[in-house]
C-alpha cells in the first residue's frame, strides 16, 4: 500500500461501564482497521453494532480501553495532542439540531476557526469558503432553526469543514433527513472524496454504502465483512443474517437468480443493473 | 398553549442592517444600561413622554415591525395589570371613588399609568437590544464588558458561552414542547380544559420528557462541540471582533444627553 494511513485502529476493546452485575458486555471487540487517505469507508451494521462507539474512537472522543488508535500518525491516548488530533478528524453526526452551537449560520460555522485561535481574517475566509461549499452561502444570515433539516446538516458539514480537516467522520448523517436533504448530503460527501478528503461514513442505508470504495461490516463489536462495495454485496445470505440488506438493485439480481436466471451480483447501482438486464434479455432474444 | 409558547420572543434576533443592528453590543448594552437609569429617574409624564419618544425613534431607526413590540409585552399583560391597580387603589391622595374597603384617588390613576408605560417602556426598550444583536455578539459583548471580573477568578467565558447556547436552544426546546404536547393530545391528553391546577398537573407529563430530551441534547452538543476543538475560552478568536466605530461614540453620546436630560427634568421636578 503506497498511500499513507489516515486513521489506523489496532485491536482496539471498549466496553461502557456498567454497575449492573459486572457484566461486561464488549460493544468493541479486537476491531483492526486502517484507512487510507483519500478513500471513502463505509462502516454498516444494525443498532448496536458498535460503529458509532468506533467512530467515536476515531477523533479521541473516546479512548480504547485496549488496544490502540492512531489519527494520522497520533496515538489518541495522548492528552497533550488532543486539540492536534481533533483538527484533522471532522465529526458530522446524526441530529443537526444538536450540533449547532449558534443562532445565526456564520457564527455556527465559524465556531471551530475560533476554537483553534485562527485569525479573525483567515476565519471569514473559512467560513465563506465552507459555506459555498455546501451551497449555504446565501442563508449566511439566517436562524439555523429556521432551516430545513437537510440545511441543517449541510451548515454542521460547514462547521466542520471550517476546520480544514483531513479526514471526516459521517456518524449516519442522513438518519434523520427527508429524501432531498439526503441527496443533498451524499452529493456534499462525494464531492468531498473527490477533493481528497478521506471520508468514513458509518450508515445503515446500503444505496448510501454503495457510493463508498470500500464497505466494513460490523457485529457485535466486531468486523465481520470488509471488501469493495461489490464483493461485500454478493453476500447476500449473510448480510440478511446480520440483519442486514443489500442494495435494492443487488436485491433485485439476487433474487431473479433465485430463479434461474443467469445475472452477475457484482452489478451495482440502477445504470449498471438495467445495462445488465437488458443485455441479458437481447442476449436471450438474439 | 402551544399559541402562548410561540409568542415568546424573548431573546429572538431580528436579523437586519440598519445602524441600530450594526452598533456594538458593548455599546447597545451601555445604552440600555442608560435607558433604564433615565426610565426610573422619570419622575412625571413630561419626563415619560420624553422617553417615550426616545424608544420611539430607536425603534423607528431599528426597523423592528411594532407587532412583534407589542407582542413581546403580551406574556406580561397580567403583571402589568396588577401593577396598574395596586397603584391604583395604594396611593394616598384625593379620592374620587370609594366602595366597600377599596378607594380609588386621582394620584393613583396617574401613578397607575405612569407605572404601567414605565414597565412597558422598560420591557420594549430591552429587547430592542435582543432583537437588533445576534446572541452571539450579544455575549461577545458581555463577556468583552465584564472581563474585568475574570481578575477575581468569575468564569466569564464560560457565563457569557453557557448563556448563548441557552439562547440558541430556545425556539428548539419550543418546537420540541410542541411536539410531545400534540403527541400527548393524540392519546386523549387535555391541555386547555380545567382549572389551574388542571392545566398545571397536564403539564407534568409534557415537562419529563423535555427534561430527558433537553439533557439528550446536551450531551450531544457537548461531543459536537469537543469534536469541533472546543477546549473553552483560552486562546479564542472571533469571527466578528468588537471594535468601537464612530457611530459607537455618537450614540453613547445620545445616551449621555438622554440621562442628562432626564436628569435635568428631574431636578426642576417633571
Amino acid at each position: 500500500m503506497k498511500n499513507n494511513i489516515a486513521i489506523k485502529v489496532d485491536n482496539v476493546t471498549y466496553f461502557y461501564n456498567s454497575s449492573e452485575q459486572n457484566v461486561i458486555n464488549d460493544v468493541l471487540d479486537c476491531v483492526t482497521l486502517s484507512v487510507e487517505e483519500g478513500s471513502f469507508t463505509a462502516v454498516l451494521g444494525h443498532n448496536g453494532s458498535g460503529k458509532s462507539t468506533l467512530a467515536k474512537h476515531m477523533n479521541a472522543l473516546l479512548l480504547p480501553k485496549g488496544g490502540s488508535v492512531t489519527a494520522f500518525g497520533m496515538d489518541t491516548r495522548d492528552e497533550g495532542l488532543l486539540i492536534e488530533i481533533r483538527r484533522p478528524v471532522g465529526m458530522v453526526f446524526q441530529n443537526p439540531d444538536n450540533q449547532i452551537v449558534s443562532n445565526v449560520v456564520e457564527e455556527d460555522v465559524a465556531f471551530a476557526p475560533e476554537n483553534l485561535g485562527i485569525p479573525t481574517e483567515e476565519i471569514r475566509k473559512r467560513v465563506d469558503e465552507a459555506l459555498k461549499m455546501v451551497g449555504m452561502y446565501e442563508f449566511r444570515q439566517h436562524a439555523p432553526h429556521l432551516l430545513s433539516g437537510g440545511q441543517k446538516q449541510r451548515v454542521a458539514i460547514a462547521g466542520v469543514l471550517a476546520m480544514h480537516p483531513r479526514c471526516i467522520v459521517f456518524d449516519e448523517p442522513t438518519a434523520m433527513l427527508d429524501p432531498r436533504g439526503r441527496a443533498d448530503v451524499l452529493k456534499i460527501i462525494s464531492m468531498l472524496k473527490k477533493r481528497g478528503v478521506t471520508v468514513i461514513l458509518i450508515t445503515h442505508h446500503m444505496d448510501e454504502a454503495a457510493l463508498s470504495d470500500r464497505v466494513v461490516v460490523m457485529n457485535d463489536g466486531k468486523v465481520v465483512m470488509d471488501g469493495g462495495p461489490r464483493e461485500v454485496f454478493t453476500h447476500v445470505e449473510e448480510l440478511r443474517k446480520l440483519g442486514l440488506s443489500v442494495p435494492d438493485t443487488t436485491e433485485l439480481i439476487y433474487e431473479l437468480r433465485c430463479d434461474g436466471y443467469k445475472l452477475p451480483l457484482s452489478a451495482l447501482g440502477v445504470e449498471e443493473c438495467a445495462d445488465e438486464l437488458a443485455g441479458y434479455i437481447l442476449g436471450r432474444q438474439g | 398553549m402551544a399559541a402562548v409558547l410561540k409568542d415568546i420572543t424573548l431573546g429572538q434576533y431580528f436579523p437586519g442592517n440598519t445602524v441600530v443592528h450594526r452598533l456594538d453590543p458593548r455599546t447597545k448594552i451601555i445604552m440600555v444600561v442608560f435607558y433604564i437609569i433615565s426610565l426610573f429617574s422619570a419622575k412625571t409624564y413630561v419626563s415619560y413622554c420624553f422617553m417615550a419618544i426616545v424608544l420611539f425613534t430607536v425603534i423607528k431607526l431599528s426597523k423592528i415591525p411594532g407587532k412583534t413590540l407589542i407582542k413581546s409585552v403580551k406574556p406580561l399583560v397580567i403583571f402589568i395589570g396588577i401593577t396598574g391597580v395596586l397603584n391604583m387603589f395604594y396611593t394616598p391622595g384625593q379620592e374620587l371613588l370609594r366602595f366597600w374597603i377599596f378607594k380609588i384617588t386621582k394620584e393613583g390613576i396617574i401613578k397607575g399609568i405612569l407605572m404601567v408605560s414605565r414597565i412597558i417602556m422598560l420591557v420594549m426598550g430591552t429587547f430592542m437590544l435582543t432583537y437588533t444583536t445576534s446572541p452571539i455578539m450579544l455575549t461577545d459583548g458581555l463577556e468583552s464588558l465584564l472581563a474585568p471580573l475574570k481578575v477575581i477568578k468569575v468564569p466569564v467565558h464560560e457565563l457569557t458561552m453557557i448563556m448563548s447556547i441557552a439562547l440558541r436552544f430556545v425556539p428548539t426546546l419550543i418546537e420540541e414542547t410542541e411536539k410531545i404536547m400534540n403527541a400527548q393530545k393524540a392519546r386523549g391528553a387535555e391541555f386547555d380544559t380545567g382549572g389551574l391546577i388542571a392545566k398545571a398537573k397536564a403539564l407534568l407529563p409534557v415537562l419529563v420528557p423535555l427534561f430527558i430530551s433537553a439533557f439528550r441534547r446536551a450531551d450531544e452538543l457537548a461531543v459536537a462541540m469537543e469534536s469541533r476543538c472546543y477546549h473553552g475560552g483560552e486562546g479564542r478568536t472571533k469571527l466578528k471582533r468588537l471594535k468601537l466605530m464612530a457611530r459607537d461614540y455618537g450614540a453613547l453620546c445620545c445616551g449621555v444627553l438622554v440621562m442628562t436630560t432626564i436628569f435635568v427634568l428631574r431636578s426642576r421636578g417633571l
